[in-house]
């Protein structure tokens, strides 16, 4: 296979990145970024604002196309080939940083549209609720505590519960690989650490990418972080170990 | 939601919808009512509908199809076409060619083959693109293939280009505005700016004859009924749910797996054929077709029925397009000069005041008055959220 010698490294991977470069108008929002996660990890990546957290999401979901660079999913898919819905189906989900639900949609529809299979336009049309899809919104609503707003239009719901319900229509696509971008912007602090539980309930099925800016969330979180800052990787380790990184503390921390 | 009847699938889908079962259950009385009357009782007597007024509800029964058709694609998925009139048209021509090639050697000619404003321009032989238009099969399969296989082009081209909001608006408008000037061309061969008309008769009926007009009328009541249950049907499914998930948060929908294009090309596809059924059932009642089936205005107006209806509901846009056909009718024949200031004026005040359409008129009265405050989720599908889409 010709995809797989491109690969730098030895170890399998979920996700592969390497010398992804972005520019828009003369401006690298990503510079030769090389990244990579394995099977079952979950991952934090934290930086300064325009440091190419939401560039990297979109350039792995098929969004926007990288001038230069190599992205491989489960080390077969060339991911910069694809457009945003075969990323989807291959088995990366997205979560946006803004909660991005249907509003005019009622929870329980939300869900069921969310889950795996059934994309096409004739499938769509025939579409018939089975057991098996009930049981799935089912475990899935245990997971979200949205039990009893299931008949309710998702727009009613409030900010935290509507980043739940994200949440729960990316288990319901059974995605491999969840990106997730701020999940705990305008949470509670209760919704917080709620949220890095289920995220680490999650991470014993799924592998994980998390952006977030809040600190509590990602100790709580307890895994590897990765310090983005001008397009590329600044740091990578344990929180205490970038934490006390002189170069992570000039650049981010120490504002 | 959760006390769904069950059955079979026709009967889920009428039963589960209270507005439309009632609106279907009248569009069908006056379908077996008006033909009745016109036909039964004598020019005179009380009961008696007379044939204008039978033909002219037929054609709002024809606008309405095609304001269903309209409301599908911009109600449902966001896609404001300002060129639905072309498919319309585009239907209403596929028709008149029929109609023409009908009249056989009757014309002021008395060719047999060809149509007189073909004569009149000296041409010889019939152009291929008439060929099988004197088959009536034939005609009816071209009302759906000429405005379905346009709207798969142009779909294809715009959709997949991820063409959206009010630029997707302005090449639909281009495209009939095109069209209007291609149509108007003698050499197009179709009639050039006198279109298709002096018809005598479809499948051997007399035009003229009031039963051959009750046919056609009650015709046109079937086709919005089975017209409306197709939507229905559309946006009942879960391809409804993934058409509203589309207008409202396009990414959202790319970003769970669904290919937005193919999405937004079925249903543009199937409202532009139902577009196009609505104009065939036009012309053999108006006795015309011409380019300015084409006009930019006519798809503007189309808008506003589904506008002044209630967007997003299906049967407000067959309210709609009555109640605004039924004023047009009215006020150019009372101040002619004054309807489009009207029509402009009633635009302007359904956006502000009535963003869900005289359908939403009674759930508005209904929040106001008799409930404390915080209502205004109750009417589903034509959220507040769409309205930045358009």
């Amino acid at each position: 296979m010709s995809l797989a010698k491109t690969k730098h490294i030895d170890q399998p991977t979920v996700l592969y990145m390497d010398g992804v470069s972005v520019s828009f108008d003369g401006f690298k929002a990503l510079n030769s970024l090389s990244l990579f996660i394995e099977p079952g990890e979950m991952r934090a990546i934290i930086g300064p604002n325009g440091a190419g957290k939401t560039t990297m999401m979109d350039v792995i979901t098929g969004k926007t196309r990288p001038d230069e660079g190599t992205i491989l999913f489960n080390d077969e898919h060339d991911l910069t080939r694809f457009d945003e819905a075969q990323v989807a189906n291959m088995g990366v989900g997205r979560k946006f940083q803004k909660p991005s639900v249907i509003e005019s949609l009622t929870v329980f529809e939300n869900l069921e549209m969310s889950l795996k299979g059934g994309r096409s336009v004739w499938q769509a049309l025939t579409h018939k609720l089975t057991s098996a899809k009930q049981d799935k919104i089912d475990e899935i609503l245990s997971m979200i505590d949205l039990k009893d707003r299931l008949y309710e239009d998702a727009g009613s719901l409030s900010h935290g519960q509507k980043q739940w319900l994200e949440i729960g229509m990316l288990l319901g696509q059974e995605p491999e690989l969840l990106l997730i971008d701020e999940p705990a912007a305008g949470m509670t602090d209760e919704e917080t650490m709620k949220t890095a539980e289920l995220f680490k309930e999650l991470s014993k099925k799924h592998s994980l990418m998390v952006v977030e800016h809040d600190m509590d969330f990602i100790e709580a979180l307890d895994c590897r972080v990765t310090v983005l800052h001008e397009g590329s990787v600044l740091a990578e380790g344990s929180l205490a170990n970038v934490k006390n990184n002189q170069q992570v503390i000039e650049v981010y921390l120490g504002r | 939601m959760k006390q769904e009847i069950k059955g079979g699938p026709l009967t889920r889908l009428i039963m589960n919808d209270v507005a439309g079962r009632r609106m279907m259950a009248i569009i069908l009385a006056i379908a077996v009512i008006v033909p009745f009357c016109n036909l039964m009782f004598p020019e005179g007597s009380a009961f008696h509908v007379s044939t204008y007024t039978m033909t002219l509800l037929g054609k709002y029964l024809c606008y309405a199809l095609l304001a269903v058709a309209v409301d599908l694609i911009w109600g449902y998925c966001g896609i404001l076409s300002l060129g639905h009139g072309a498919f319309f048209a585009l239907g209403g021509y596929a028709m008149g060619m029929y109609l023409m090639r009908q009249i056989g050697d009757r014309g002021v000619y008395a060719n047999p083959e060809l149509p007189d404003f073909m004569v009149f321009l000296n041409w010889t032989e019939l152009p291929w693109y008439w060929y099988g238009f004197d088959q009536f099969w034939f005609a009816m399969v071209m009302v759906l293939a000429a405005p379905g296989i346009l709207a798969f082009v142009f779909g294809a081209l715009a959709f997949r280009s991820r063409v959206t909001g009010v630029y997707l608006s302005i090449i639909t408008q281009a495209l009939t505005y095109a069209l209007l000037l291609a149509f108007f061309r003698n050499d197009m061969g179709f009639g050039g700016n006198n279109g298709l008309t002096d018809f005598k008769d479809i499948l051997g009926f007399d035009l003229q004859a009031d039963s051959t007009r009750a046919a056609l009328f009650f015709a046109s009541g079937i086709a919005l009924i089975l017209g409306y249950l197709i939507s229905r049907f559309i946006v009942t499914s879960k391809l409804g749910r993934v058409l509203v998930a589309i207008r409202d948060s396009e990414s959202r929908a790319r970003f769970l797996g669904y290919r937005v294009e193919w999405y937004k090309l079925f249903v543009f596809v199937v409202s532009a054929m139902l577009a196009g059924v609505a104009g065939a059932l036009y012309v053999p009642q108006v006795g015309i077709i011409n380019p300015g089936e084409f006009a930019p205005i006519n798809s503007i107006e189309m808008i506003i029925w589904v506008a002044v209806g209630g967007r997003g509901t299906l049967f407000g846009a067959v309210i709609g397009a009555v109640l605004v056909n039924y004023a047009k009718t009215y006020f150019t024949g009372a101040f002619a000069e004054l309807w489009l200031f009207m029509l402009g004026g009633l635009f302007v005040l359904t956006t502000l005041y009535l963003p869900k359409g005289v359908v939403g008129l009674w759930a508005q009265i209904k929040d106001k008055f008799f409930s404390s405050g915080g209502g205004g989720q109750s009417g589903k599908p034509a959220t507040d959220n769409a309205e930045g889409k358009i």
